[in-house]
């Protein structure tokens, strides 16, 4: 009785295991599906490669590319040393009350919905940038940079953290016998035990910063120009989408947009990947 | 006393209530009884009247099913034409050739003005139409330039699928380019704060969104307003049509007809359109 029972069970993890990893799948064929009249019409590449200005029938993604690299990698940047000195103090330094509560306001803001972010940033950040800087609106790659790393740092953080935790005990005693000072810990002990975690941290922020759709649409500025500099305005993959779903069905430029989802499916994973193997690869060696 | 206060509120909430519900049910009273399934498809523009229409259509009598689809005007005047939806939207007047070949019956029920708008901190109130050609392609880009301080012009536009893009382009900058380094916003709304945030800005939105937070623009002396509009002298303007083909009749006549009741109106007026007289 108990085994049918099990079997049962089994089977309902596996099917639902199964349809997760179909419907990735499946989204991806869907996507690819219909972005092929125009994939035939001017090739994948080429339009990759074409500014985007429907009116004279171009319909290339190129500017949104750069943008949503740019927003990402430069967001990536202000959170990764954000996350490592919020977790280390986390995780080893502050004393066990102080960190406790630093954690608990930490997972709370990762439940803060990106819109409120959006706000914050648009009320507070972009004049302060606009002034600053004497030059543009405010609305530009550096502000919703700046923003998008904060919303992903609590997120990388507590991976941090859990990574830093799970660090055996004896690592961290054999290491303060021998002397070592908390940096020395952190550099030589923790640091190089718990990489293939923070990897995973990272993998996750990225992805964040990636796909998010609202901060980069109502702080990006949304310009369909290739930009030059960050404090200009550019328009990430996301947000095009949402821009251009507007558009009716049967035209080119509703077309257009599942050539951006292919490309954004294609990017996190490229990078889910890239950084995955550079993880086995170091894990590999003795 | 106490007493005496209920008894005052119950009679002001009767007396609301025998002042508002006639008022809503006389404009939908025709709706009562109906059923049936109403098809409109067509101008971007409309939507928002449209939809808010079918909703207190809808409300009322949930036999009635109005479905409101996009698609652009060249959309909505050929498949009312063609006999796939009853109602085809259009935010221009269909040509004579069309009218004849679909014998299409054309309901202007709203004009539509679209203004340029800056941040009432600016100096700058009042511009040709040449500089504001200038401005949104990219040529002229300091406000030094027109008068104001010495900042970039921060240009801000709309998405390919907004209409009042469509009309600011068409007649305002007589389709001339908008430069690719513009920011670009969703709706009206958007475009209204970004503009009310940004002393450097400038951008268009409907005439009926203007208020304190952004300032008009002159433009060749003539100060986009309702009145304006209405007289004819500025003339970023388009009517907002409903067409049918031939004689409309039952759900479709009635639904056309509400946009010209005192309610019908109101919706219209809400959204920052001006309600045909």
């Amino acid at each position: 009785m108990k085994k049918w029972r099990e079997l049962v069970a089994e089977r309902i993890f596996f099917l639902s295991a199964l349809a997760t990893c179909s419907i990735t799948v499946v989204i991806l064929g869907f996507m690819v599906f219909m972005a092929l009249p125009l994939m035939r019409e001017g090739g994948f590449f080429p339009l990759l490669l074409k500014p985007w200005s429907p009116f004279q029938g171009s319909f290339g993604i190129y500017p949104m590319i750069v943008g949503t690299g740019a927003i990402s990698l430069l967001s990536l940047m202000f959170a990764f040393p954000l996350s490592l000195g919020c977790s280390f103090l986390i995780a080893t330094i502050a004393p066990k009350p102080v960190s406790r509560s630093f954690r608990r306001v930490i997972e709370l803001m990762t439940g803060i919905p990106t819109v409120i972010y959006g706000f914050v940033g648009i009320f507070l950040l972009v004049p302060i940038i606009r002034e600053l800087f004497q030059q543009g609106s405010g609305l530009c790659i550096l502000t919703a940079a700046l923003v998008l790393g904060i919303m992903i740092t609590p997120t990388m953080t507590l991976f941090f953290c859990d990574s830093f935790d799970r660090i055996p005990r004896s690592y961290l005693d054999a290491a303060e016998a021998l002397g070592a000072s908390p940096t020395q810990k952190l550099l030589y002990v923790i640091l190089p035990s718990a990489k293939k975690g923070m990897l995973n941290g990272v993998i996750l922020a990225m992805g964040r910063a990636v796909g998010d759709t609202l901060i980069a649409l109502m702080l990006a500025g949304n310009a369909i120009r290739v930009p030059e500099s960050v404090l200009e305005p550019a328009r990430t993959l996301t947000a095009h989408i949402a821009l251009v779903i507007a558009a009716d069905y049967e035209s080119p430029e509703f077309r257009s947009i599942f050539t951006c989802g292919v490309v954004l499916y294609l990017f996190t994973m490229a990078i889910t990947l890239l950084v995955r193997s550079a993880g086995f690869a170091e894990g590999r060696k003795p | 006393m106490k007493r005496f206060t209920l008894v005052q509120l119950l009679s002001v909430i009767s007396l609301l209530l025998a002042l508002c519900s006639p008022a809503f049910s006389d404009s939908l009273d025709p709706f009562k009884g109906e059923k049936g399934v109403l098809k409109i498809s067509g101008g971007t523009a409309h939507i928002p009247v449209m939809k808010e229409a079918a909703q207190r259509i809808m409300t009322l009598n949930p036999a009635i099913q109005i479905t409101i689809a996009g698609g652009g005007s060249g959309v909505g005047i050929k498949q009312v034409g063609e006999g796939l939806v009853d109602i085809g939207n259009s935010g221009r007047k269909a040509t004579d050739e069309e009218i004849d070949r679909y014998q299409l019956k054309l309901y202007q029920w709203a004009i539509d003005g679209v203004a340029p708008v800056v941040n009432p901190q600016n100096q700058v109130k009042a511009l040709t139409k040449n500089q504001l050609l200038d401005i949104f392609s990219g040529k002229l880009d300091n406000w030094k330039n027109l008068g104001g301080i010495d900042r970039k012009i921060n240009v801000y536009t709309r998405d390919e699928a907004s209409g009042t893009r469509e009309v600011f382009w068409d007649k305002g900058l007589k389709k001339g380019q908008i430069t690719t380094g513009a920011h670009v916003v969703a709706s009206n709304g958007a475009m209204k704060s970004a503009i009310g945030q940004d002393p450097y800005g400038i951008g268009y939105v409907s005439i009926g969104h203007i208020d304190e937070t952004v300032a008009p623009v002159a433009l060749d002396g003539i100060v986009p307003t309702t009145e304006t509009v209405v007289k004819g002298t500025y003339p970023v303007a388009r009517g907002l049509y409903s067409n049918t083909k031939g004689e409309p009749v039952g759900l479709t006549k009635k639904f056309i007809d509400f946009l010209y009741t005192a309610d019908g109106k109101k919706i219209i007026e809400k959204h920052g359109f001006i309600p045909a007289q």
